[in-house]
This record gives C-alpha cells, structure tokens and sequence, in this order.
C-alpha cells in the first residue's frame, strides 16, 4: 500500500516537490516560531544597556576578525563553567546582538565574563602580542589595530542599521555617533560627557590603547571587550521566576 | 560552449554586460569600502566571460544533432572547478591547522590571520569544493536517470559561473574581513542575494529537466538533489535577512538577535550539514554506487524510509547545538531526541549502501574507486552514529566546545563527503569524456590511501585533543577546586594540532594526486568507442529498465 502510494508521489515533480517542504519545514516552525512568542524565553531585565557606538564598531572588528572561530561567549549552566568563567549567561544578554557572537569552539578561553577582569593595558599587552602575558598561548597577535585609525564618520549609519533590527538607538544617539565614539576613547575631551548621557553613567570612558586624541581599532576593540557581560547585572542576580499564587477559578 | 546557439551567445552577452554594470555600479558606491574590490572582480569576472563568449560570437550554429546526446560541457567545467576548490579549501585548511601549532605562520598580517583564513578554509572545501560537486554530478545524473538533456543550454552554465563568482566573492571577503560571523554562511548581504538569483535558476533547470523525464518515476539519486536544492534555498534566506548599513556597505546587521539568532544559526548550520553536506551526497551515493559495483540498489524500501527520515527529523536537530545555554530547555530536549531517532533513516542509507555491495565484495577489493564509495558509506555511517551520541546532552556537556567536534565533521568531511565525491568522480570523469579508463589506477589507489590515513589521523588526533580538553576543563581536585587553568589544557593540545595538520596535508596531496590524474585523463588517456547506450531517448519514448536501481 505504501509503496504504491509512493509510487505515485515518485511520478510528479510538483507533489515530490511541496512534500520535501512539507516534510522539511514543521521543525524549524515548531521550533523557532514559540521563541519569538513565549514570553519568558527571554529575561526581563530592566537596567540592560546598548553598545556605545564605540563599543559597537569594537563587535563589529571581533566579527572582522573572527574571533567567535575560538571564543564562545556562552557561558553553560555546569558547574565547572561557573567555577571557571562566572554566572552562566542568560538569553537576555544578548538581547541586542545581531548577531549572536556564542560561539561553538574554545580554543582559547570563554569571553562572556571578560569585561572589567582585565585591564585595559592588558587587552592592549595581549593583542599586540598575546604571548607576552600568556607564554603559552596560539592566538594570532592584532598589533595593526592599534596603528589603525578607526572610521567613525560612518558609525551613525551603522546605528541607524541596528535600529531598524530593533536595537533602541534614537536619533539623537545615531546623529552623534562620531563625537561619542571620540569621546568615549579621550576622557577628557568635550564629547565625553555626551557619552554617559546618552549611554549611562556605567559606561566606560577611558583612553583605551593609552594614546589620546586618537579613536584606533584597538581603542573601539578593547572598549567592546571591556562592556562584555556588563550591559546588564541579570546574570548576578536571582532571576528564578516568583512562584505563583494558584488562580482558584482556573 | 560549443553549442551556444547565437540567440542564447546573444542573450549570455547581455547578461554579462549587466554584470559589468552592476560590478562598475558596486566599485562607485563602495569606493571606501571592501565592496569596491567586489565591485571590480565582478566586472573582470563577467568581463573575462564576456571577451570568451566573443571570441566564438560569429561561430557557425552548432547542429541539430546535439539534442541526441547528452549535454556535458558544463559538467566537464565543474569538474575541474571541483578540484580547484578542493586544493584550495584543503590547503587554507591545513595552513589553519599549522597556525593552532606555530601562531607565528599567520607572518603577521591582518589577511592570514586564523579568524579570518578558517572561514575561507570552511567556505572553499563546503561551498566551493562540495557545492561545485554537487552541481556538476547533478547535472550528470539527472541527465542519465531521465534519459534527458538538460532542459536548456545556458542556464547550465549560468549556475556554474554564477555559482562560483558567489565563492570567490565569499572567499576573497574574508581575507578583506567581509564577514557577517554566521558559521557557514559568512559571505555578507549582496553575495547572498546573489546566490538566492543562481540558486533559482538552477533549482528551474533541474525542475524543467526532470519534467522532460522518458522514465516515468523520478530515481532515488533526483529525490536527494531536489531536497538539496529545495531545503538549502529556505534555510540560506531565512539565516541570511539582514539589513545593510547601505547600498555601498559591505557591513550588515542580522535582522536576528541573541537567543532567536542562536537557534536560527544552528537550524540553518545543522541542516546545512543535512542538506548540502548529507542529501546531495547520498543522490551521488544513489547513481554511482550502483553503476560502480554493477549491483542494483539493496532495497527499494529503505531508501524510501531514510530519505523521508532524513527530511523530517534533521529539521529539528539544530538545537543540539545549544545544549545548556539559554536557549529553553524545551528546545534543546527536542533537538536531542530528534538527533537520535535520526541514526535510523541515517543508519538506513548506509545500511543499504553497504548491503548493495553483497555479492560485489570482490570489486571492493580490486577496485579503488569502489573503495572509495565503500569507504563513504561506512564513514556516513561511523559520524551519524558519533552524531546522534553527541547530541545527548550528558555527552554534549563534555564534547562541546572542544576540539572533538572539530573531529566529528571531519569524520563526515574527510570520510563522507570528499570520498564519495573522488569515488563518484573516478567513475564520472572517464564517462564524460568518453575515455576508456582512468590515466592510472596506481594512483587511484595510491589517493585512496592517503585519503584513509589522513582521514584517520587527523579523526584520532581531535578524538584525543576534544575529550582530554573536555575532561580537563572539568576536572576537580579533592577538596573541590578546578585542577586546571584554561592554559594548562591549551598547552595539553599542541601535540594533537600538529598531528592534525599532518593528517589533513596527507589528505591534501592526496587532492593533489587527484587532481593530476583526472588532467591526465583528460589530456591523454584514448577515447573509448562510444557506448550507443549513454543518450537521451527521443521525446515521446518511455524507456522501461534503464535506472540503475532498476
């Protein structure tokens, strides 16, 4: 019976066809679709922040660089992993990445927890040369970036393209994005105070690779390295789900 | 191109000029941007195709008696850009290799740098090595299993050429740091709506060929291509929205985020292994295993139960990628159960490829070719296996994240994917061209060898190196602290990342050895007399016992 009902299906392209998509497509339905509805797929979290346009062109040169290929920056819910790295990550924290940066591959060590355990000379120290503070380390040294003047003149259209991916940047946030990401990277300029403004008062001004006056790639990658983990303080805190009170009329 | 009639040279001509166009177009808005570079390869790339076209513009008309064979011109240029991808692919991938044992190998410079060679190695041996095979036996088979030619004469090389301008744009990108970091969908947003324009044309050619079919069933081999093309087309648009920073911005921004972009990357990741790297191959496991070992298909049966198997449950398996994350627990428990119950239609397709050998053992051991598809199987067979144990999440606990994944798709890789596709060529190359043998089948099967220690080293050195680094990351002292530091389990792994290294440059040469036996053939190995057998029925004829299954 079933070979002859196949039988059939094997004689015409467009049934074949609209079955493989049939056959194909209930998985990715049943399993993306609820994420995008279920409430509590993602965590509420009120203090959660959004990248500094600084901050922001520091992603995009981890993407450029690829370091996703070696660094997770998921931080599972094993024991070992919290021990090693820090409260495991919650969905929330990645809120506003487009893209993700998990990862699937550690050959060097997780990042989810790496903003503010280093300083930023040391971020400088490392990816100029990575084996002059970890002797035993394989990672490629980056010593071009902090020679390299980062274009910030485009950054604004780099926020108006997250804002229309959902990140709440506001006008005011994608008009000054040069001056920002400036400010961000000389602490004692009059763009500084912009930043916190716009940003909040926890983000990080600071002369990143030590030179001011100056917005290197190295400048932008250390402050996203430097905000890793900290846009929002959910992950420290109690985020089990109150216990509800039964609704007697249900 | 012989065959090109004027209206369809006239018509190639056209299409290129818009290219160039198109690439002068991109090279002005993109003046300050990698897209520039894009930009100009585009126009050199059309442009070089163009002054071909040209050169052969006035040509006499090619005759009628054409539509009496089958038309295999395409299939002999993707052949060969089959085997440029592979060296190409292979050798990024054991410099990347190199680069895990001695850093210093990247001469520090921004291009050669790990993060940004590894994607090119991932894109040239998948998309370009594997996605160029897929195309070129396509062709092949679903000519031979319909008794048709190809429905139309140039949209075949559209695909071809289409097809690898969008690999050499993903590829020349990430050395320029073009990147949108999805793993294995890197290139950014105009070469992925470049591919969706190749893709459909291909997926019309191959539709509108198999409409003209003389055999009423449509094989075994076509059901897997169909599912490639199909299923490939719905994952690489929905993984690739996105918004670009603008029209002359190579940069652009997922229109996924956080925990809905994880399971959207891994949906599209898994089942790109599912649908390009499994379901095309198994429709080259389907006609050249067969006309290999001259056995029919084992049965009937379980190809119908593995290839609905297949096509079902993989779509589910995707979440197994994200074991103990935030991705909800629900997710991940159906991933894992699904990634289990999908070793029994994985099991099925190998099963029934081994068993249709019974009676053929003899062949297995003469001829290296068969080997090589015997050796496919049992390797398909071995990383489905290793895939559904990986997938349960007390294992994925150790094994993710380390280098035992690493493993796991080369098993798939190295075993199954380039085994089949060197078993189905030894077979393909001699039949399209019309030569009575291989050059050397020394070679054959000294490639097969190398091939297999390769494969094996390399398989046993990420075995070793995943499991030791899982184990140490997770090991505690007894008054319950971390024995290790991340850099003790790093330095634990040099050895097994040089062994690695060697193991993929044996499978490399291996390529190489290849590469220069089928240049051989084709240069001097004499043409057969030709079988009157290997053509397409005259319309209206229904053949009754021509598939190899059959």
């Amino acid at each position: 019976m079933s070979d002859r009902l196949h039988g059939k299906l094997e004689r015409t392209a467009v049934g074949f066809m609209l079955a493989i998509v049939v056959a194909g497509s209930v998985g990715g339905i049943v399993e993306i679709a609820p994420l995008f509805t279920i409430h509590e797929t993602v965590e509420d979290a009120p203090d959660m922040r959004i990248y500094t346009p600084l901050e922001a062109a520091g992603r995009d040169i981890y993407v450029r660089e690829g370091c996703y290929a070696c660094h997770s920056q998921m931080i599972r819910t094993l024991r070992d992993e919290v021990e090693r790295y820090g409260p495991y990550s919650l969905a929330v924290e990645s809120k506003y990445d487009h893209p993700m940066l998990w990862g699937s591959k550690r050959t060097g060590p997780d990042l989810a927890r790496i903003g503010g355990k280093y300083s930023d000379l040391w971020h400088v120290a490392h990816l100029i040369n990575p084996r002059d503070v970890v002797p035993e380390s394989n990672m490629p040294s980056y010593r071009w970036l902090a020679t390299t003047q980062l274009e910030i003149s485009d950054l604004g259209g780099h926020l108006a393209a997250l804002r229309a991916v959902g990140v709440p940047y506001t006008e005011e946030m994608i008009a000054s994005a040069a001056a920002d990401a400036y400010g961000q990277s000389n602490p004692d300029s009059d763009q500084s105070a912009g930043v916190t403004e716009r940003y909040g008062d926890e983000t990080q001004v600071s002369a990143f690779d030590g030179v001011k006056n100056t917005v290197t790639e190295m400048d932008a990658l250390v402050a996203y390295l430097q905000v890793v983990g900290r846009l929002t303080n959910a992950a420290y805190e109690n985020t089990a789900a109150p216990e509800q009170v039964p609704d007697p009329n249900n | 191109m012989g065959q090109l009639t004027t209206g369809e040279r006239e018509f190639a001509s056209v299409i290129l000029l818009v290219l160039m166009i198109l690439g002068i177009a991109m090279a002005a808005a993109g003046r300050f941007d990698p897209m520039g570079v894009h930009g100009g390869m585009v126009f050199l790339y059309s442009g070089a195709l163009l002054w071909w076209i040209l050169t052969s513009f006035f040509g006499k008309e090619p005759d009628a008696s054409r539509f009496s064979s089958y038309y295999d011109d395409p299939i002999k240029v993707g052949v060969a850009l089959t085997l440029f991808w592979a060296v190409f692919g292979m050798f990024i991938g054991v410099w990347a290799a190199a680069q895990l044992a001695w850093p210093s190998l990247n001469f520090d410079t921004a291009w050669s740098s790990f993060g940004r060679i590894r994607p090119a190695h991932t894109t040239g041996v998948i998309f370009g090595f594997g996605g160029n095979a897929l195309i070129a036996t396509s062709f092949h088979v679903v000519q031979r299993t319909s008794r048709a030619r190809l429905a139309d004469q140039l949209s075949p090389w559209f695909v071809i050429f289409g097809y690898n301008l969008f690999c050499l744009i993903a590829v020349s990108g990430y050395f320029m740091g073009v990147t949108q970091s999805k793993e294995y969908a890197e290139a950014e947003w105009y070469a992925d709506i470049w591919l969706v324009i190749v893709w459909i044309a291909y997926f019309v050619l191959f539709v509108r060929t198999l409409a003209r079919r003389k055999e009423p069933h449509i094989y075994v081999a076509n059901w897997y291509y169909l599912a490639f093309i199909l299923v490939v087309a719905i994952l690489h648009i929905v993984n690739n929205l996105a918004v670009p920073v603008s029209l002359g911005n190579a940069k652009s921004y997922t229109v996924w985020s956080g925990v809905q972009d994880a399971m959207v990357q891994w949906w599209y990741g898994h089942n790109a292994v599912a649908f390009f790297l499994t379901a095309g191959f198994l429709g080259m496991l389907y006609y050249y295993l067969p006309i290999r070992a001259q056995r029919p298909i084992f049965s009937y049966r379980l190809s119908i139960l593995s290839f609905w198997g297949i096509t079902f449950f993989y779509m589910w398996a995707g979440s197994h990628h994200l074991h103990y994350t935030a991705l909800p627990l629900w997710v991940q428990n159906l991933g894992m159960t699904f990634s289990v119950m999908l070793l029994v239609p994985s099991w099925a397709s190998a099963g029934n490829a081994l068993l249709t050998l019974n009676g053929a053992w003899h062949r297995v051991r003469d001829d290296a070719t068969l080997r090589f598809i015997m050796m496919a199987a049992f390797f398909y067979g071995l990383s489905t296996f290793e895939g559904s144990f990986m997938a349960i999440r007390p294992v994925n606990s150790l094994s993710h994240y380390t280098d035992w994944t690493v493993g796991h798709v080369h098993a798939g890789a190295l075993g199954w994917v380039a085994m089949i596709t060197f078993g189905s060529f030894y077979t393909l190359v001699p039949s399209i061209w019309k030569r009575e043998r291989m050059y050397s089948s020394a070679l054959v099967e000294v490639h097969f060898w190398l091939a297999v220690i390769g494969t094996l080293i390399y398989v046993f050195a990420m075995w070793n190196s995943g499991i030791i680094q899982g184990l140490m990351w997770r090991t505690y002292s007894p008054d319950n602290t971390l024995v290790y530091s991340f850099v003790d389990s790093l330095l634990a792994m040099y050895p097994y990342y040089i062994a690695r290294a060697f193991g993929g440059l044996l499978f490399l040469i291996g390529a190489i050895v290849a590469s220069f036996n089928i240049w051989m053939t084709v240069r001097t190995v004499p043409v057969a007399v030709q079988a009157s057998s290997d053509a397409p029925l005259p319309s209206g004829i229904y053949g009754a016992t021509t598939s190899p299954a059959e």
